[in-house]
């Protein structure tokens, strides 16, 4: 009996450490894969080229330049947004009130919906709604915001990761030590005076950790702004607000599922997933190691 | 917080309605979160209602023709062709197997693992766990799409022995990829939430590690671990990138896990690029959409509601 007692409890236990070891294979392998098949083609040429032979050849440099352009804009809207709400939800308001309830409320339900609800909102609302009365009240009627273009597709990422960036800030405002905030409001401060110079400066990291993830998690999805603005191949560079523009990940999409000779295409195809998960991963990294040490921070404070 | 702020002792005039004017801005934002997810549903479910209302629509489409086999007895999904077909019963079969498949990967490895980092795992370890679920949870699902594409397909065609090379277990493998962070880290801050008097106590009345475990640790948080379940049921079904570019995109009837399919979100993304703005097709799309809005909405719901009964429950019984 006891042996056998033993014999199981050896068993679960290496069950569970296998389903850890599993994931971590899953990911080695496919990290793996696409560094060894992609890492031959890659070079200075690939990465500052334009595509040449029916993208079978050359680089993917407007691709990149898109997925900049998409992100910063993205960030130009989602970080003070964000940060704003997440500065309510903690320096603001009182704790269990009906209006925090439904933002979390709400934080929790936008972090779940599904990517290419998004694209279809990007277009109903973005480009069809805001965009058509622009054009309406503009330019006349002429086509100028009410097509899809790099502005909207920022606009709709930008909502997407509203939850990424308002759940990192607020993490960083709880790390604020109270007696910081109470020293200042016995030297008088206003509320908004200990926000603007005692809180937010203590949480500067968080607040980037948060933009740092957002950034990563908006140069990955592809559902979102597959119709709001992104395009498989244009012979120049966004400028203004309302071209479209090439990105990495659409590249990717598009590369894999309608190329005509995959076989041709697989160098650079796996040459540019390196690239995207490269940018993806760093960010990431970075991101983890600026988070841990403010989760050290929080358990001393 | 509830500290009270001095009401500006060192401010009077102008600097109080800037303060006051602040204030206001910073509530805003946090209404447009509120406005954002209301918005998202208010205008993909506008584009949907024709589907409804209009006598146009009715045509070529209704709820009804939807959901009952067509002429010949058959369900199909051919909405580009000279008869338009929309049957969603196809659509539907193709979302369950797939996410199914998902599900049945992912859930015994995501809990087992967590199980793994929160009783068994030394502090290294665990410290080398998370970080490597994190970078799979930031992993664009484009690449893992391509991923299932490329390699998968190829691994699961041979080691099966299958027909077709796009299937539901492809790209169930891959959505798998998707769900295991979510369900992973939702289930490990459930195990971790059991206070450590619950472990003391069983190992004092001699039982040991596993024991512990599996009928003491895993029972006290089986709310948190259901609401991983049920988050991870909705982050698959929702998925786009991952299924439409390893699905092979057929809509079949079938069943059969080895046979290509098509799912909702995948549908909406192969098909609203080349759809006529207004068409009967364009509100169809949006209907799905909507569709997908509510239920990964309620299942959302559901798995916040079970994370909060988790709570109550561990700090009632610390109470008593």
């Amino acid at each position: 009996m006891r042996r056998w007692i033993k014999f199981v409890g050896l068993t679960f236990t290496a069950l569970t450490g296998l389903a850890c070891l599993i994931i971590v294979a899953m990911l080695a392998v496919i990290l793996g894969n696409i560094a060894i098949h992609g890492w031959p083609r890659l070079s200075w040429e690939f990465i500052s080229g334009e595509p040449r032979a029916g993208m079978t050849e050359g680089g993917i440099f407007p691709a990149i330049f898109g997925t900049v352009a998409l992100v910063l804009l993205m960030t130009l809207a989602v970080v003070p947004l964000g940060v704003a709400a997440a500065i309510y939800l903690h320096e603001y308001a009182r704790q269990g009130s009906k209006l925090v309830h439904l933002v979390r409320l709400a934080l929790h339900n936008l972090a779940g919906v599904p990517a290419i609800v998004f694209g279809l909102f990007g277009l109903g609302f973005f480009i069809k709604f805001v965009g058509g009365a622009m054009d309406r009240a503009f330019f006349g009627g002429a086509l100028a915001f009410g097509q899809p273009s790099i502005l909207w597709a920022a606009l709709t990422l930008a909502v997407l990761t509203l939850p990424t960036v308002v759940v990192a800030t607020e993490e960083a405002l709880r790390a604020v030590p109270r007696s910081y905030r109470e020293v200042a409001y016995a030297a008088g401060a206003t509320r908004w005076q200990v926000v603007r110079h005692v809180v937010v400066p203590q949480s500067v990291s968080g607040i980037l950790t948060g933009t740092i993830l957002a950034v990563s998690r908006g140069a990955g999805e592809v559902a979102p702004i597959m119709f709001t603005g992104a395009a498989y191949y244009l012979p120049y560079l966004p400028k203004k607000l309302n071209d479209q523009f090439m990105e990495l990940g659409y590249h990717i999409y598009v590369l894999t599922t309608q190329s005509p000779d995959v076989e041709a295409t697989k160098p650079i195809l796996y040459a540019t997933v390196l690239v995207l998960l490269v940018l993806t991963f760093a960010l990431n990294f970075l991101a983890i190691i600026i988070r841990s040490r403010i989760r050290r921070r929080l358990r001393t404070a | 917080m509830t500290q009270t702020p001095s009401d500006g002792l060192l401010l009077k005039g102008r600097p109080r309605v800037l303060e006051g004017l602040l204030e206001t801005a910073v509530r805003a934002s946090a209404v447009i979160v509120i406005a954002a997810l209301v918005l998202i549903f208010v205008f993909v479910a506008k584009e949907a209602v024709p589907l409804l209302t209009s006598v146009d629509v009715h045509q070529e489409v209704t709820l009804r023709t939807m959901a009952v086999p067509q002429q010949n007895g058959e369900f199909s999904w051919q909405p580009v062709s000279e008869r338009p077909k929309y049957s969603l019963a196809p659509l539907i079969i193709g979302t369950l197997k797939v996410t199914v498949v998902a599900l049945l990967i992912a859930i015994p490895l995501a809990i087992l693992a967590a199980i793994y980092t929160s009783e068994f795992a030394s502090q290294q370890l665990r410290e080398l766990v998370k970080p490597v679920v994190e970078l799979l949870a930031g992993m664009p699902s484009v690449v893992i799409g391509f991923f299932a594409l490329m390699v998968v397909a190829t691994w699961v065609q041979d080691a099966l022995g299958l027909i077709f090379r796009l299937n539901a277990i492809t790209a169930g493998v891959g959505l798998s990829l998707a769900v295991i962070p979510i369900v992973y880290t939702v289930a490990e801050d459930a195990l971790s939430a059991v206070p450590q008097a619950f472990r003391d106590g069983s190992t004092a009345l001699g039982a040991n590690p596993w024991q512990t475990a599996w009928r003491v640790v895993l029972p006290a948080a089986m709310p948190g671990v259901f609401a991983a379940c049920v988050l991870g049921f909705g982050r698959a079904i929702g998925e786009t990138m991952i299924v439409l570019m390893a699905s092979g995109n057929a809509a079949v009837m079938s069943l059969d896990p080895a046979e290509s399919f098509r799912s909702f979100s995948a549908t909406i993304a192969a098909e609203l690029g080349e759809v006529v703005y207004g068409s009967p097709h364009y509100h169809v799309l949006f209907f799905i959409g909507a569709f997908l809005f509510l239920i990964t909405f309620f299942l959302n719901l559901a798995g916040h509601w079970y994370v909060g009964r988790l709570r109550g429950r561990l700090e009632g019984k610390l109470k008593r």
